[in-house]
């Protein structure tokens, strides 16, 4: 298991180092000047070398690049060329909040999305069957962002039971905080959820037929109890899915946080891309391969964890 | 003679797409506590259903079930669900063929066996895996109480077999049920199996309905048997009596087609049983092994033989049984 | 499955018929269907019909519906029938087009991946995973931001975003193919490996191909509508149904009608494909058992 985390640690540093220098190359590449950015209108030539001195744009990449590196190890990643502000700190302000969001996001796919689809299976082809089934269609066809909209439209502009947009950070007022997180949640999560039935449904299907539920239901187990059984080997592939929907979360937050004006991180690459805030888009990148790497090592854990198989290896006959 | 399981004029028929499948149609047989009660027919004669239709393990939708099952007097083809499930286990347990895919892999063996236990009694958690080691250890399983961490990948097919047995016998059922237990496991294993079943039998004085094709095992482990056909019982009597003076012409070619029959009778060739077991579509009145049967006769075409004694012991159903002198 | 060896008419054209009967036998699949081709009809006879999506009637704001503008008007007086009708265009040029490019450069990847294995298909396995896994929207972004935002980049960037899938699928068919023993013939009678994967391959691939292009298009009618939504898309003063969303979310109180008409109109025409995907599915490569 040590060897196992050792040698993932160790591809990890190696992709880490990877994307850095392709983001940082691939942002170089990127059309527009950060300096004539960050000078302004009317600002004069002199300026902009200024500016572009300043922050050392005019020196070789290889050397802004080993700058950077250095720099980062010291915690610094620059200076948002937009507003001045530590890159650090902008991330350390935006991570918590599309944190909090896909949480909330990943919980409520989980508690609608998996046990929806076991009640599917087991009731396979009755009403709930069904029922389950058209929510999770019309899950996967529906733009969230749409939903979004029409919450927006239900609970805030008619019903004024919840705030259109905006955001209060968790510590300052939890209850304000859930106010205006449950509707992106809401709407994010139930996407995943959709997934999330569709494929809990199929896997427990598959394994309900298999041998070990007939023992189960040969030594005297309820139904309850062979459920169990078989939804215990299901949920590899339920993590795998989960995993692999992280990726759309992340692109779901975006657009999510767009709409209720969420301070988050995916609303900060949006517009740190299209302003050409280089210092952030390399700090956001930097973020999200890592987060990357972390989040497929967790499943991977997890992955080993629920399938024996994995975790002795080689012992297997 | 005391019987433990009695079944009575068993009969299964499945509803498919493409009509009724008569499985079983008229299955009678008893048990009696400690003793091994070989089924023995060829693939697709009806012997597993009948198995599986014992403890009322048959998929719930599109199967009709006719004819009773009595287990200690209590008729189980009349009990709900909820009820049979209180009863499998404890009172009835199963042993199924394949032990690759039988255990749950993503549990431990001790886990399984102490869930069968905690069951059906009131143990705790620590009495329960105590039981379960001395249960490991019983069916021969070395190093028990490590080994019930193992998960089920890491132990072999005849090890695998063996927990199976040790989950089915873990309270002390009275009848169990062996759903050709050996013939997914090497021959060299199959001694070993077998042995373990014969003797939690006799020690725990377990009924034992032994579902098998092969005649060896028969010979080996078996008290009783019942020959089956086509849904039906075609001879039935004691092991020594089967093998000694089999009455139906099918029981003979079966042995006939034994590898040491044919060394001992000098032939080059396994005899055959000419033709293919019927498709279980219908149940018309005649003796359904008449095609195959060098001794047909217009009677066999037109009458269902029905079993009668022949003998102490020995039952056939069959118009012109006994060692006749036969013409291929 | 039925492999075909020689191109044989007769054969296929009794599939065909069978295959259309158990089609129709999916009245899911009927509505998916229905719910298509009301879609293309919108989108190919609608904006004939309709007045110009363009045409601003600032006296007219937020009208309701009349025999002059069937579903009224928008908040800067446009007709919003003939918008949904160009916003319809726009999507299943979108759809069609990102499919269709995803699939001309996917499939042929997938199938030499599959075909060659050796070194290529670890290395092609590889990338496709990051691409799978890397957030769509973030990378789209980063597109539009290098070549500017409009609906041809949306089309190319939605056509990237599908060609991992596609890639996986035709892969997984080759690597079945190539075990079968026609075509292990064909390499014995000396055919070359392009020829073995155009004439061998790629026609027993229909079936999962098609499958993968009823659920490419929905796939790139709602990517273009989240693209468009944010800005990156088709440009006003256009027509797209993601951009009409945008603008529909400032005026939600005065006129929520004009939030509902666009998305609405996504939903149905992704909830089509879907089941006609669905269906196309169970009928053609029932491998999948539901």
């Amino acid at each position: 298991m040590g060897m196992f985390i050792l040698r993932r640690a160790f591809s990890s540093v190696v992709v880490l180092f990877l994307c850095s220098v392709a983001v940082f190359a691939g942002v170089r590449a990127l059309p527009g000047d950060p300096a004539l950015v960050m000078a302004g209108e009317n600002a004069t030539p002199q300026l902009i070398a200024a500016i572009r001195h300043q922050f050392g744009l005019d020196q070789p990449l290889p050397v802004q690049y080993a700058d950077y590196v250095s720099q980062a190890f010291h915690g610094n990643f620059g200076i948002s060329t937009t507003d001045q502000i530590p890159v650090a700190t902008i991330l350390a302000q935006r991570i918590p909040v599309t944190l909090e969001l896909a949480f909330l996001a990943i919980v409520i796919g989980v508690l609608i999305g998996v046990p929806a689809g076991v009640v599917s299976a087991v009731r396979r082809g009755k009403f709930a069957d069904w029922v389950s089934n058209g929510f999770g269609l019309i899950g996967l066809s529906v733009p969230h962002f749409w939903l979004g909209l029409l919450a927006i439209l239900v609970f805030a502009v008619r019903l004024h039971w919840l705030p259109a947009s905006g955001f209060v950070g968790l510590a300052e007022d939890p209850v304000e905080n859930l106010r205006r997180m449950i509707m992106p949640a809401l709407v994010l999560g139930t996407g995943l959820s959709a997934v999330l039935m569709r494929q809990t449904r199929s896997a427990l299907l598959g394994q309900l037929s298999e041998d070990y539920v007939r023992t189960a239901r040969a030594k005297g187990l309820s139904q309850r109890a062979q459920i169990r059984h078989a939804l215990r080997n299901s949920l590899t592939t339920v993590t795998t899915v989960l995993g692999l929907q992280l990726g759309a979360l992340i692109s779901g937050a975006v657009v999510t946080e767009q709409i209720f004006v969420i301070p988050g991180f995916g609303k900060l690459t949006v517009d740190a891309v299209l302003q050409r805030n280089y210092p952030v888009i390399e700090g956001v990148v930097i973020v999200t391969v890592f987060g990357y790497v972390v989040v497929n090592l967790l499943v991977d854990l997890a992955y080993a964890w629920l399938n024996p198989r994995l975790r002795v290896a080689g012992a297997s006959r | 003679m005391t019987t433990v399981l009695e079944v009575e004029h068993l009969g299964v028929t499945f509803t498919t797409e493409h009509g009724p499948v008569l499985a079983v149609k008229d299955m009678s047989f008893a048990l009696a506590p400690g003793e091994i009660l070989a089924l023995v027919g060829e693939s697709g004669c009806g012997k597993t259903v009948t198995a599986m239709s014992i403890p009322g393990l048959l998929p719930a939708g599109g199967v009709a079930r006719h004819g009773t099952v009595r287990l200690a007097g209590r008729d189980l083809t009349t009990l709900a669900e909820r009820e049979l499930e209180s009863l499998r286990g404890k009172d009835i347990s199963m042993v199924f063929q394949e032990p690759m895919t039988s255990l749950n892999p993503a549990y431990t063996v001790g886990k399984q066996i102490v869930e069968v236990i905690r069951r059906h009694q009131t143990l705790n958690r620590g009495q329960a895996l105590d039981r379960a080691v001395e249960l490991l250890t019983l069916v021969g399983i070395p190093d028990a109480r490590r080994r019930c961490a193992s998960f089920p990948h890491q132990l072999s097919g005849g090890m695998r077999q063996r927990v199976m047995i040790a989950m089915a016998v873990a309270c002390d059922p009275k009848v169990l049920i062996a759903d050709e237990p050996t013939t997914a496991l090497d021959v060299t294993i199959q001694a070993g199996v077998l042995e373990v079943i014969r003797t939690l039998c006799r020690t725990m004085d377990t009924a034992v309905l032994l579902i098998t094709h092969d005649l060896g095992v028969v010979a080996e482990v078996a008290d009783r048997v019942v020959v089956m056909y086509a849904g039906r019982p075609v001879e039935q009597a004691s092991v020594g009596s089967l093998f000694a003076e089999p009455q139906h012409p099918y029981t003979m070619g079966l042995m006939g087609a034994l590898p040491a029959n044919a060394l001992r009778s000098g032939e080059r060739r396994l005899a055959e049983i000419p033709g293919l077991v019927p498709a279980p579509v219908d149940d018309p009145d005649e003796c359904q092994f008449a095609p195959r049967c060098p001794r047909a006769t217009e009677r066999c075409r037109t009458e269902r033989p029905l079993l009668r004694a022949l003998g102490t012991d020995h039952h056939v159903a069959c118009h012109h049984p006994g060692r006749e002198v036969t013409s291929d | 499955m039925s492999v075909v060896a020689a191109p044989m008419p007769v054969a296929s054209v009794r599939r065909g018929v069978r295959l259309r009967r158990r089609f129709l036998r999916r009245p899911m699949a009927i509505v998916g269907l229905v719910l298509v081709v009301l879609f293309l009809a919108l989108a190919i006879i609608g904006p004939f019909l309709t007045p110009d999506p363009l045409a601003q009637e600032l006296t007219q704001t937020f009208a309701s519906p009349s025999a002059h503008h069937l579903l009224g008007t928008d908040d800067l007086g446009r007709d919003e029938l003939a918008r949904l009708a160009s916003g319809a265009r726009v999507s299943l040029v979108a759809g069609v087009l990102s499919t269709a490019l995803a699939m001309v450069v996917g499939v042929p990847i997938g199938l030499a991946s599959g075909y060659f294995k050796g070194w290529l298909d670890p290395v092609v396995m590889r990338l496709n995973d990051t691409v799978l896994a890397f957030p769509f929207l973030i990378f789209a972004v980063g597109f539009a931001a290098i070549f500017g935002a409009s609906l041809r980049n949306v089309v190319i960037a939605l056509s990237i975003g599908l060609l991992p899938t596609i890639v996986r699928v035709s892969r997984g068919e080759a690597l079945v193919l190539r075990e079968l023993d026609f075509v292990g013939g064909a390499v014995a009678d000396g055919a070359r490996p392009a020829g073995i994967m155009f004439r061998y391959l790629l026609p027993n691939s229909f079936n999962a191909l098609i499958v993968q292009a009823t659920v490419g298009i929905p796939t790139g009618i709602i990517g273009e509508a989240v693209l468009s939504f944010l800005g990156l898309g088709v440009q006003p003063p256009g027509a797209s149904w993601g951009l009409m969303l945008t603008s529909a979310q400032q005026f939600l109180s005065q006129a929520p009608q004009l939030a509902i008409y666009p998305g609405a109109l996504i939903a149905l025409a992704t909830l089509g494909f879907n089941l006609l995907g669905d269906g196309l599915r169970d009928v053609l490569d029932p491998r999948e058992r539901r």
